[in-house]
């Protein structure tokens, strides 16, 4: 009687069902423009910043940290701007969150200084007595391993060349290791002097976090 | 190998394999607990929050949660079909695969390969064993349907069907990546599509491993521990059509007010208060399968785990739809009510039914009686008990971050800062470590129980 009598008929009718709402609502608007604008203002990570955004990923950050701001009112009081589609055409993946157990981090980059963040990553109790956050002192200490960096931007699609992945990791390098970086002693600090001269896996994650949101701001300022 | 040259070796190998990643993925959850309001157990890397968070949810959702379906449905499809498995030998190299897998995926983890989608988050290499267990496993489902021996092919073998071709499809979609290393990866698909891919992925994986395949479980056993047939069978075809048709439009309620467009946010809301019914058709159906039989609940210790079980999916299933509602969800998303409803789910409805099935299960494929009835009744309410003090510790959280995230001063400021909201959930994160090590000391005389089953003299009776 009927289709309980024949598995593989059951199988192709329970796939075809399971089908017509995944067409519906993942795979034609993978090909709308709705989900995939861009902007001219909103660029791709240096070659710098994507390696700190996997450092970020492999923390496992994102378990923490949304980086989504909805259109609430006290959303944007608290974070700034909501955010729109066209900042995340470079993000593979995603990283928008699902808990926030620490503020959201989509507007997070120029509200701070990089000392700031030396200083909090290497002991957020150490700023703020109650925060639970884990500390990440430890991430000053390596190195930061620039082995794939223009092999992951290639992957990526950000149309860099060799050397300007190389431009970019010297350029970078220069700037925090320069007698004037203005967080030179929050840096200092944090970073064991063997490294002082060198890219922390640290300088990464906050060249990345101050990254976040910033091509937005003059895309809203021009509209 | 017993009656008909069933192989039980297998299920029972993935029976304690699912035992062994419990209490493994529940010693890193109340290790995380404890990191929660009391930061300095961040010991090291691999011990820090972010890393252990992966730990727990593939531990448990695929270690734990997978190996008792594995065992189960190894068991139910062999029964319902009168067949014994046809590759047997295939399904032993299936049990080791996965144990390998997951040892490999938890060190991978701890390392922080992470590819950040949750749920998903391990790296191509794994993948691809995952996708080369799973067609391992569903060789033996289609091969022990086809040559079945029974004409009809009863409600859980649907349920285990739809599980096996849909995980296959949603694994495959969400997973696809461009290597740049043997350890690392990025996804093909960037912002919103990726969100959107990825949250019918993560809505429906746990549709199809914690809903599917434990309903499979409930349909199979409650009639067998209980002797009483499924109330209604009309009402399980349409339940079971109506939940496959209606789950896979609901994952973008994960993103509800995100950049995601609307429309498509929108369409998840309305199907996800659509999948009331059929949920509910389950529930319906537990229930009035014990119309006139309710003593069972005093005299027969098992039908308390399937109807506590019952009755949290049928609360989970009412209160996931409804904070998946736009205004609602503006509220509670990103709290901790969300945890809450999530552990309902997991320790309530998933580990109640697979307790019961296991129960039932050991005894009856190893050819003895369980150890102690008296330990498995404990075990019940420890887990109960340790379960509600936990879920309802977090929607009361929940409920409190989600009010002063929106407090507002008369003058339109924010009332509180960040670390305000923070501070004021540690004596809930306290409660909620209390009532997870409630849980896990039942979870322990649970474990302890099975295995003192099968070490003793097979047909003996005691306790």
């Amino acid at each position: 009687m009927g289709i309980t009598s024949k598995p593989v008929v059951f199988a192709v009718l329970s796939a075809a069902v399971i089908l017509i709402g995944t067409t519906a609502t993942v795979f034609i608007p993978l090909f709308m423009p709705s989900t995939q604008p861009g902007s001219a203002f909103i660029k791709p990570y240096t070659a710098v910043e994507q390696e700190g955004r996997d450092i970020y990923m492999r923390e496992g950050c994102n378990n923490c940290h949304s980086q989504t701001v909805r259109p609430l009112r006290t959303e944007v009081l608290r974070y700034g701007e909501y955010s729109k589609p066209e900042e995340f055409a470079y993000d593979r993946p995603f990283l928008w969150g699902s808990r926030r157990t620490g503020p959201d981090l989509n507007r997070v980059g120029g509200k701070y200084p990089d000392s700031w963040h030396y200083t909090h990553l290497m002991s957020p109790q150490g700023m703020f007595e109650k925060s639970n956050m884990p500390p990440y002192a430890w991430l000053a200490k390596n190195k930061l391993d620039t082995g794939y960096s223009y092999k992951k931007t290639s992957v990526l699609g950000y149309g860099y060349s060799e050397s300007d992945v190389e431009q970019q990791i010297s350029q970078y390098k220069a700037t925090v290791t320069d007698g004037a970086y203005p967080s030179k002693a929050s840096r200092d600090k944090v970073t064991p002097p063997e490294l002082r001269k060198e890219l922390t896996e640290m300088d990464a994650l906050i060249a990345y976090l101050q990254k976040l949101g910033r091509d937005v701001k003059q895309m809203e300022a021009r509209k | 190998m017993s009656e008909a040259g069933y192989n039980y070796k297998i299920v029972r190998g993935f029976a304690f394999s699912a035992l062994f990643w419990l209490v493994i993925g529940l010693v890193v959850g109340l290790w995380m607990a404890v990191e929660m309001f009391y930061p300095a157990l961040n010991l090291a890397p691999w011990l820090s929050f972010g890393r252990l968070r992966v730990v727990h949810t593939n531990g448990l959702g695929l270690g734990f949660s997978l190996a008792a379906i594995f065992s189960t449905s190894y068991y139910i499809l062999q029964r319902l079909n009168r067949v014994a498995l046809p590759f047997p030998r295939l399904a032993q190299a299936h049990l080791y695969l996965f144990n390998t897998a997951i040892a490999l995926a938890a060190l991978s983890l701890f390392a922080g390969m992470n590819t950040t989608k949750e749920y998903a988050e391990l790296e191509w290499p794994l993948d691809i064993g995952v996708v080369i267990m799973w067609v391992m496993f569903a060789i033996n489902v289609f091969g022990t349907l086809i040559k079945r021996q029974e004409k009809q092919m009863y409600i859980s073998l649907w349920y285990i069907i739809a599980m096996t071709v849909a995980i296959a499809i949603l694994y495959i979609v969400n997973n696809l990546e461009i290597p740049v290393n043997l350890f690392k990866s990025y996804s093909i698909y960037a912002g919103a599509n990726d969100a959107n891919v990825e949250w019918w992925y993560g809505h429906n994986i746990v549709g199809f491993i914690f809903t599917v395949p434990i309903l499979a479980m409930f349909y199979y056993f409650l009639p067998k521990a209980t002797g009483l047939p499924i109330y209604s069978h009309r009402l399980s075809i349409v339940s079971f059509w109506a939940l496959n048709f209606a789950y896979l439009w609901t994952g973008a309620h994960h993103l509800m007010l995100t950049p995601l467009p609307e429309w498509i946010q929108t369409v998840a809301m309305g199907f996800s208060i659509f999948l009331i019914a059929p949920s509910w058709g389950s529930v319906i159906n537990g229930y009035y399968t014990l119309q006139g039989n309710w003593d069972q609940m005093r005299s027969n210790y098992l039908v308390k785990f399937f109807i506590a079980g019952i009755t949290f999916y049928g609360l989970q299933t009412i209160q996931g739809p409804l904070q998946g509602l736009r205004t609602l969800n503006a509220f509670f998303h990103y709290t901790d009510w969300v945890v809450g409803h999530v552990h309902m789910g997991t320790m309530g409805w998933v580990t109640m039914v697979v307790a019961a099935s296991f129960y039932y299960m050991i005894p009856h494929i190893t050819n003895r009686e369980l150890y102690s009835i008296k330990l498995a009744n404990i075990q019940f309410w420890l887990t109960l008990f340790g379960q509600v003090i936990w879920t309802v510790a977090m929607w009361i959280a929940g409920i409190q971050q989600g009010a002063m995230w929106k407090a507002t001063n008369p003058d339109g400021s924010l009332m509180y800062n960040f670390l305000d909201t923070v501070a004021s959930l540690y004596p809930y994160y306290k409660l909620r470590f209390a009532a997870g090590l409630i849980f896990f000391i039942g979870i322990l005389i649970f474990v302890w129980n099975l295995v003192m089953t099968v070490r003793k003299q097979p047909g003996t009776t005691e306790a």
